[in-house]
């Protein structure tokens, strides 16, 4: 609606609400309050406050607004932990974007089948991490059927039976039966966002099944395990329950999850805690970022035919 | 590395079936070196799933496909050595215009010097030297369709498949890499498969015409010989024929037979083997000339009433009724109004008498017309 052309002014005058849509100002968006509230309530309230927090230590700990983070850095038990935790969540997460490649590769298209394998593969997440930890407790203890069936093989025998909890390949192994369900499903998804007259053309070009895997589909495909990394490496990096059941979380997968729970509810040091989360926060930001910045220089437009 | 031309390329009782439904039923064509073949028919007709059965991106259900005497159907498309011009281009949208259309040499590890002059060469064809460095992405339709020929130009191929690569371009620009297409094949002399709906396309660009419906042959021949005498009236309807009418055969006198129906009776030529009973009579618009009929030649007067008039310029398309509400397509540069009885005239030569049902020839009523 305009208003009538006045003396001062000879062009037509737009109403404030046209000019303000055409920077994007519109009632469209009140539908972002609800997540803006969300978010400041739970999210960034939370995180200023632990930071707040983790800045003022108890007295024991020293005077400094930086203690905490001096006393971690300086205490090599704590400060291992980060090196644990990235030995646990770097290889998970690779290991799961790289074995969901040629799955998701042979599944993707029309594939008889195709649905039982998905939903098999899907169950896992719906599980939940500890009840899968019970199971794998089940599964892979000295007494356990696989070790059992080792033995039936003569592969092992009952004094040495291969040592699958309570340690490392434990929390590795349950981070995989978790994660890769997750990182399968992406992939899938991305793969499927690819145009297979894409690898057509390239069949017509002369290029055989591993050239247009590697020229075509990877190539397109790489940005999307970038981000499908980066998901299932902050769900490792935050392990907790499998580092615990199935882990040696005192020494091995003491990871800095399980260090920040020690400190908050062991010795109630929320401040500690706190600095511990703030810490583990920039590791993961930093992994994070690595990746996404080389993420940034790849081709990232779309994968249909037309380019 | 040039792939050796050959002299026939044979396809032999091809089938292909997807479960229960045969999409392509024992195609037997012999394509000659250097000839510009179109497979014409509708969305369905199996046009697509032949050209793909060509380039081994479908396996036959049976039958064989033949190179000289090379047989190919058992090849995996990549050891074919045919370039495939895809509808939506296919285009590798994370290379260049210059990677997209030197990919194939790459694979055939040509070397780079070699490589870098025939991708400038392949480019300078279809005039896009300048947008060597661009992505897919950021050049329009058009450029993108030539980059895709380009790519399937540039390494020789024996065969050069086309499946309906103009179909995603507007009206304009559709003409001109129509054109630009057949002076490629001209300069080039590359064996072409055409795949297209668009009947003005295929006669205007093709050495031979396959016509195709539900997966069966119903003709093959030159474009004058399919426009000049459709073997059928479903070949007729893709022909031009846009007046397609069921009609009953009264009488019928040597090459000359009269039919009957929707209140008028017409004399026309007989196509195939004509017994009394239905049959469908097929008219050109064109054919129909608005006013008495003129001294000497024989032929049909009706009166029809106009219903709806489109002008086109020189000439207006007219959709008027026969006695008995059946809809005639007519085209006449004699001024006609709406809701006028008027006065036609049909040479007998310019009607063609059809076996069948109108069941057979319906699916073409709302075709375009040919040579607007």
């Amino acid at each position: 609606m305009t208003t009538p052309a006045s003396a001062t002014d000879d062009r037509p005058r737009v109403a404030l609400s046209h000019r303000l849509a055409e920077r994007g100002v519109d009632r469209s968006l009140l539908l972002l309050l609800p997540g803006a509230l969300f978010l400041i309530a739970f999210f960034i309230y939370p995180f200023l406050y632990g930071l707040n927090l983790s800045l003022h230590p108890l007295p024991k700990h020293g005077t400094g607004v930086l203690a905490n983070y001096v006393n971690f850095f300086t205490d090599p038990y704590q400060r291992a932990t980060i090196w644990i935790t990235l030995k646990i969540g770097l290889p998970a997460a690779l290991i799961n974007v790289l074995a969901s490649v040629p799955i998701a590769y042979r599944l993707r298209g029309k594939v008889r089948g195709k649905r039982l394998l998905t939903t098999a593969l899907v169950i896992p997440i719906t599980l939940g991490t500890v009840l899968t930890a019970a199971g794998m407790i089940e599964y892979f203890s000295g007494t356990g059927w696989l070790n059992r069936v080792l033995m039936v093989a003569g592969l092992t025998d009952v004094d040495h039976p291969v040592p699958l909890l309570h340690n490392y390949w434990g929390v590795m192994l349950s981070l995989v039966v978790s994660g890769f369900p997750f990182a399968f499903l992406l992939t899938l998804s991305y793969l499927s966002g690819i145009d297979p007259s894409l690898e057509a053309a390239a069949a017509t070009l002369g290029a055989g099944r591993w050239q247009r895997f590697r020229s075509i589909s990877f190539p397109l495909l790489v940005p999307g395990l970038a981000m499908t990394f980066c998901l299932n490496f902050v769900l490792a990096f935050s392990v907790f329950p499998s580092a615990v059941l199935l882990g040696d979380p005192q020494d091995t997968t003491h990871v800095m999850s399980i260090a920040a729970y020690d400190a908050a509810y062991q010795e109630y040091d929320y401040s500690k805690a706190s600095a511990i989360a703030m810490i583990m926060a920039v590791v993961m930001l930093v992994v994070i970022s690595t990746v996404l910045l080389g993420r940034g220089r790849l081709y990232r437009g779309s994968s249909g035919g037309k380019g | 590395m040039t792939e050796q031309r050959f002299d026939q390329l044979r396809l032999q009782q091809v089938s292909r079936r997807f479960g229960e439904k045969t999409v392509l039923d024992t195609l037997n064509l012999t394509i000659t070196g250097g000839e510009f073949v179109a497979l014409l028919g509708p969305s369905g007709c199996g046009k697509s799933t032949a050209l793909n059965c060509l380039a081994g991106l479908l396996p036959l259900t049976q039958g064989s496909i033949w190179l000289d005497d090379q047989r190919v159907d058992t090849l995996p498309p990549e050891r074919r050595g045919f370039g495939m011009v895809f509808q939506n281009y296919a285009l590798f949208p994370h290379l260049t215009v210059r990677g997209n259309v030197g990919f194939g040499l790459q694979m055939r590890r040509v070397g780079r010097v070699e490589s870098h002059r025939r991708v400038d060469e392949a480019l300078r064809l279809v005039q896009l030297t300048d947008y060597a460095d661009r992505l897919p992405g950021q050049l329009s339709g058009g450029q993108q369709q030539r980059v895709a020929i380009a790519r399937a130009i540039v390494i020789e191929p024996r065969l050069v498949l086309m499946d309906e690569p103009l179909s995603n371009l507007d009206a304009a620009l559709r003409l001109d890499m129509r054109t630009e297409i057949r002076r490629l094949h001209q300069s080039l002399g590359l064996t072409t498969v055409y795949v297209t709906h668009d009947q003005e396309e295929a006669l205007s660009l093709a050495d031979r015409l396959v016509v195709l419906r539900e997966g069966v042959v119903q003709q093959v021949g030159t474009p004058q010989q399919l426009y000049g005498s459709p073997a059928n009236a479903y070949v007729a309807g893709f022909m031009g024929y846009r007046n397609l009418l069921s009609m009953t055969v009264t009488a019928g006198v040597g090459a000359s037979v009269t039919a009957s129906g929707h209140g008028v009776e017409l004399t026309g030529l007989a196509v195939g083997d004509l017994s009394p009973g239905p049959a469908i009579v097929a008219i050109r618009p064109d054919d129909i000339l608005v006013g008495e009929p003129p001294a000497g030649p024989s032929g049909n007067r009706i009166e029809v009433s106009v219903e709806v008039t489109e002008y086109h310029g020189r000439q207006i398309s007219v959709q008027a009724r026969l006695p008995h509400g059946q809809a005639l397509q007519l085209r006449t540069d004699v001024p006609v109004e709406r809701g006028e009885v008027v006065p036609v005239w049909i040479p007998t030569e310019q009607v063609l008498v059809f076996p069948g049902s109108q069941a057979a020839g319906s699916e073409q009523a709302d075709r375009t017309e040919v040579g607007v």
